[in-house]
């Protein structure tokens, strides 16, 4: 059986949308860092995954072949035609609450690009090949800060609890399956997500206890980011994100 | 032990690399592009980095392949300009520079002699072992291993922040990947 162009097409743009989220809420914090290291790794990471969804972004506008091309996907479409997991739109809220929000991701998108690498898509695993060196360093330093916040003092313990608490139900939407991903994870292209959660539960799992955080309990659960629902931060963001070429379309510089 | 007669392996894709510019017919043009500097570390070249993969000719058309080292590398863009440029000047005015995602760039590319030249630049070489292993890090000023790292990411994406605790230099040491 084989997979259409344009299935493909629509899994690349999901893996650009999460990328490009993410990219755009981490440069938010362009010199709102707590200090001036902080601040260059944050938009330095925050480059890295604009990277990412830049290969995505330009892999679907070449399999469309209508004149798209990456900014088309990035600037020109509506709230409802982004398919982020909701966790890379959350607003960043405090310092503790981007860096849980982060190693959560950081931990799954290693796994996540690991396995995308075996991908019988040449581009999507030459991506994925890309992504996976990139994530070892995001998830080095994410996991140093959940250590350093959660055995922290009092205040950036009980911040960084908070912060867990508030995201943990954006995390199972991670490992949800619909039937495009299932069509294309049946047909060794894309990757099988469900197939990733017990690594990732026991990996975090893990950490929180070494960080002297408490597990949640895991009694709610949001989704519906794949489908185009999206939280009310979403529009807001792309609101800043897509002003210029909103104002000036096809404006370069 | 390893047989110190034997010169160490390179990896495979830079050994090919090394052969297709050893084999190319465009010898002229591979040099002609050794003065395209990489816009962030002056010191050393596109070919010293590994980022310089191929050079071909479509009839009149230069064709060059690039190979990015980090996605989101806001020099890529930079150095694209730039290859385009120095070939202009020599004459090549239709030109095209094309990128390759695969392999996958690693510092493992780079050339001893390139790390030395970062080393001379103030950066600490990233060694020759890639993947994402640490490596010894030296003070590139005073050549110490008394350094601690301040931050996982320096002045780009692919540089760490060091400072040596033996004469104080804060210094950005190039990340294996
Ligand atoms: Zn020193």
């Amino acid at each position: 059986m084989t997979v259409s162009k344009d299935t493909i097409k629509r899994y690349s743009i999901r893996l650009g949308d999460d990328a490009v989220v993410l990219g755009h809420r981490l440069s938010e914090w362009c010199s709102s860092g707590p200090f001036l290291e902080e601040d260059l790794a944050l938009t330095n990471v925050a480059l890295d995954f604009i990277g990412r969804a830049r290969m995505f972004y330009g892999y679907a506008a070449e399999l469309a072949d209508d004149g798209s091309t990456e900014d088309t996907y990035a600037y020109t479409r509506d709230n409802r035609e982004f398919t982020n997991l909701l966790i890379h739109e959350l607003k960043n809220g405090d310092f503790a609450f981007t860096m849980a929000r982060q190693y959560f991701i950081d931990v799954y998108s290693l796994a996540y690009m690991e396995a995308l690498q075996n991908s019988s898509d040449e581009t999507l695993a030459a991506v994925a090949d890309k992504a996976v060196k990139e994530s070892r360093y995001h998830l080095r330093r994410s996991h140093d800060w959940m250590l350093r916040l959660g055995d922290g003092t009092e205040e950036s313990r009980s911040r960084m609890q908070r912060a867990v608490d508030d995201l943990w139900g954006y995390t199972p939407e991670m490992f949800e399956m619909d039937a495009l991903e299932q069509e294309l994870a049946d047909a060794g292209i894309g990757v099988d997500a469900a197939a990733l959660r017990d690594d990732w539960e026991q990996t975090v799992h893990a950490t929180l206890v070494e960080a002297t955080l408490e597990v949640p309990e895991g009694d709610w659960a949001v989704n519906g980011g794949r489908q185009g629902m999206h939280t009310e931060a979403l529009g807001h963001m792309l609101s800043d994100m897509q002003f210029v070429q909103r104002a000036y379309p096809g404006l370069q510089w | 032990m390893a047989d110190p007669a034997i010169i160490p392996a390179l990896p495979a894709e830079e050994y090919e690399r090394r052969e297709r510019r050893v084999n190319s017919s465009l010898q002229s043009l591979w040099d002609l592009l050794d003065a395209v500097k990489d816009p962030e570390i002056p010191a050393v070249s596109l070919w010293e980095m590994g980022i310089l993969q191929d050079i071909a000719m479509q009839g009149d058309r230069v064709i060059v392949t690039i190979t990015p080292t980090y996605s989101g590398c806001p020099a890529m863009t930079v150095m694209a300009e730039d290859v385009l440029q120095a070939l202009a000047d020599a004459g090549y005015a239709d030109s095209e520079v094309v990128t390759r995602l695969s392999p996958a760039w690693s510092t493992s590319w780079m050339s001893e002699e390139a790390q030395d030249k970062l080393r001379e630049y103030g950066i600490a070489p990233p060694g020759q072992g890639g993947g994402n292993e640490p490596v010894e890090v030296l003070c590139p000023r005073c050549h110490s291993d008394e350094v601690r790292r301040l931050s996982e990411f320096g002045s780009t994406a692919c540089k760490a922040l060091y400072q040596c605790s033996a004469c104080g230099e804060p210094f950005d040491h190039f990340k294996p990947i």
